[in-house]
């Protein structure tokens, strides 16, 4: 029924989880490990090569997509109301951090919880319908959250937003002051979420996600019940962009109600169509070329990022729907195929 | 009393923007099969047109609601020909995303443009003052917007009902596969219907240029409310873009008037209530889409 944004030809190309039968399964292959070392040495590499806070943004926006791709590529869900779940952890990292001055991986958790707990009504409400109206409900909800925190100013700090969130890390003073050290202590809990998310992924939950994308009344028909498995799998997802959006938060030292508007939203599902759905890989290619652009952007002194973001978008949609890895697969299978000859 | 009955009518100026706006993206996803996410930008670039025609050409406020619309059922015309034709074929996600990139591009250009205060739209003469009804006094160019969206409503109600394109869009509407297998050309009809869609945002926009503030991010907050109003009317009802507009604008009105913390909360919690009990909208059909 609906394979949303996936081409009406996926069978040939279809995303990891299915690509290959249980017995032939990709992951134990060579080429994975080496993909694996390869993104490793990248996530940790990264500081040196750029300013250590935009590699942080970086890794935050890779993994808010992958939790954004783990709806779009492997469930067949747009959610465009995932800004609520990384701003409202920010914030409630923030104000933990603020108020308790526990170590920030601690803070992160509570905001992680407090993500987790509001898509469990949103989620209950919004898989029942699919599709575009998905797309619309969710955004809906996004932005009453949005409103919410632009009520309730005593707590939030109204359009201010929350102030000087303290970077506590068990009393290593390097990491409160340097962007640098800072980014060594927080990208094992953003690995550890795309740890979590290649796990899911690849679990027999997993598979039967994908099942739902593929087809969810053979999956119905099968006894799976599809509304559980969307409402878990989007709780998991928010849980995973609420960590991103809590090292968002300390990382920068302050939120406000933008990392809460649907342009955040957006933006996210940006990254990760630009990077290409249904792969891991996409979402971190696609945050670190919009994060740097967007750099790049703002210290040319260029005010018209949504000009640059919007056509962006706009020619991926018309042009590379696969998004950036997903053409690239495409034309490395179309000549691994080539050369073996129309074998099976 | 009199204090119900003027947030009645607030409510009820504030519904025929939604209304008007929600039907033209009733009509253009019932025909299309598209959610236009730059609804809420075309809304702005009716405001803002009118606002420029006003400050360059001196264009009076009654002549830009007729022109303001032509000159957006262009602009709906070229965005149909030039990008969302490509991707009717495909899931609606597509368009969804493309017409999302385009508001991004369309606010942006207005921003640097007319930067991010307000232009200045002043009430047309006439409609500046108080209407007063016995002891109760009414802002007039509220009743005015008020009547003025129920007449657009009516007419384009007419329209579909009564004219013989306006059968077509209502059977592509229904069922677009069956019409056109009944030799209908139905094709023919997307690129005006699309167009004529946008133009009614566009006349929401000019509509509203001497009510709100004129901002390049006006359509920003709009667009969101406008899925709101079309979720709980159900999204391929015409009657239901126009009730739930209404009915949206005076859950505002309201809301603001007793409960101003929650007002704009509780729209979504209206929303949040039709998806519970009645996933397909209230005028919709349940086709577990």
């Amino acid at each position: 029924m609906t394979h949303p944004l996936q081409n009406s030809t996926n069978s040939s190309r279809s995303p990891e989880p299915d690509a290959a039968g249980p017995l032939r399964d990709g992951r134990h292959s060579p080429l994975r490990w080496v993909m694996l070392a390869v993104g490793l040495i990248a996530a940790l590499a990264l500081p040196w090569f750029i300013y250590p806070p935009v590699a942080m943004d970086i890794a935050a926006w890779a993994l808010f997509a992958i939790s954004v791709d783990l709806l779009l590529g492997y469930t067949g869900l747009l959610s465009f109301g995932h800004a609520a779940f990384w701003g409202s952890s920010s914030y409630v990292t923030g104000l933990v951090a603020i108020h308790w001055g526990v170590p920030f991986p601690l803070a992160i958790l509570g905001g992680m919880v407090f993500a987790m707990a509001i898509a469990v009504p949103i989620g209950y409400l919004s898989v029942r319908r699919t599709g575009i109206y998905f797309a619309m409900v969710t955004l809906a909800f996004g932005q009453m959250i949005y409103f919410v925190a632009n009520q309730l100013s005593d707590l939030t700090g109204g359009e201010n937003g929350l102030q000087a969130l303290p970077k506590n890390f068990f009393g290593v003073s390097s990491v409160e002051t340097d962007a640098f050290s800072f980014y060594y202590a927080a990208i094992g809990l953003i690995l550890l979420g795309i740890w979590a998310a290649w796990r899911i992924v690849h679990s027999p939950f997993g598979r039967v996600l994908v099942a739902i994308r593929d087809n969810p009344a053979r999956a119905r028909a099968l006894g799976y019940d599809v509304d559980h498995y969307k409402i878990i799998v989007f709780v998991l997802s928010a849980g995973l962009a609420g960590l991103a959006g809590g090292v968002f938060a300390i990382s920068h030292g302050f939120t406000s109600l933008e990392e809460l508007n649907w342009t955040t939203s957006g933006k996210v599902v940006l990254i990760t169509v630009l990077g290409g759905i249904g792969t891991l890989w996409g979402g971190p290619l696609g945050a670190a070329i919009v994060i740097t652009l967007e750099d790049r952007l703002a210290s040319s002194g260029f005010e018209g990022t949504g000009i640059i973001l919007g056509s962006i978008f706009v020619l991926i949609v018309l042009l590379f729907r696969h998004g950036i890895w997903g053409t690239a697969r495409d034309l490395l299978q179309r000549r691994r195929d080539a050369r073996k000859g129309p074998v099976d | 009393m009199s204090a119900f009955i003027q947030y009645t009518v607030q409510g009820l100026a504030g519904g025929g923007f939604y209304a008007m706006a929600a039907l033209g993206l009733a009509v253009i996803f019932g025909v299309l099969g598209v959610v236009n996410f730059s609804h809420g930008a075309c809304y702005m670039l009716g405001a803002v047109a009118a606002a420029v025609l006003l400050d360059v050409l001196h264009v009076h406020f009654w002549v830009a609601l007729a022109v303001v619309p032509v000159l957006l059922f262009l602009v709906g015309v070229l965005m149909e020909r030039l990008l969302i034709r490509w991707l009717l074929r495909l899931d609606p996600l597509y368009n969804f995303l493309l017409t999302f990139g385009l508001s991004l591009i369309l606010v942006d250009l207005v921003k640097r443009r007319y930067g991010v205060s307000g232009l200045p739209y002043e009430r047309p003469a006439g409609l500046a003052g108080q209407l007063h009804i016995g002891s109760i006094g009414l802002p007039a160019y509220s009743v005015f917007v008020w009547l003025f969206s129920l007449l657009i409503c009516g007419i384009v109600w007419l329209l579909l009902t009564k004219t013989r394109v306006g059968m077509i869009v209502r059977a592509s509407t229904e069922d677009a596969e069956r019409t056109r297998a009944l030799g209908i050309n139905v094709g023919r009809w997307v690129t005006p219907v699309f167009g004529f869609g946008i133009a009614l945002a566009g006349l929401a926009g000019v509509m509203a240029a001497p009510f709100r503030a004129i901002t390049a991010d006006m359509g920003s907050n709009f667009v969101i409310i406008l899925f709101a109003v079309v979720v709980i009317g159900g999204l391929g009802s015409i009657l239901g873009a126009v009730v739930a507009g209404f009915l949206v604008g005076l859950v505002e009105a309201y809301g603001q008037a007793y409960a101003p913390t929650f007002a704009q909360v509780a729209i979504f919690v209206l929303m949040a209530g039709v998806v519970l009990f009645r996933p397909a909208g209230l005028f919709g059909r349940d086709e577990s889409a």
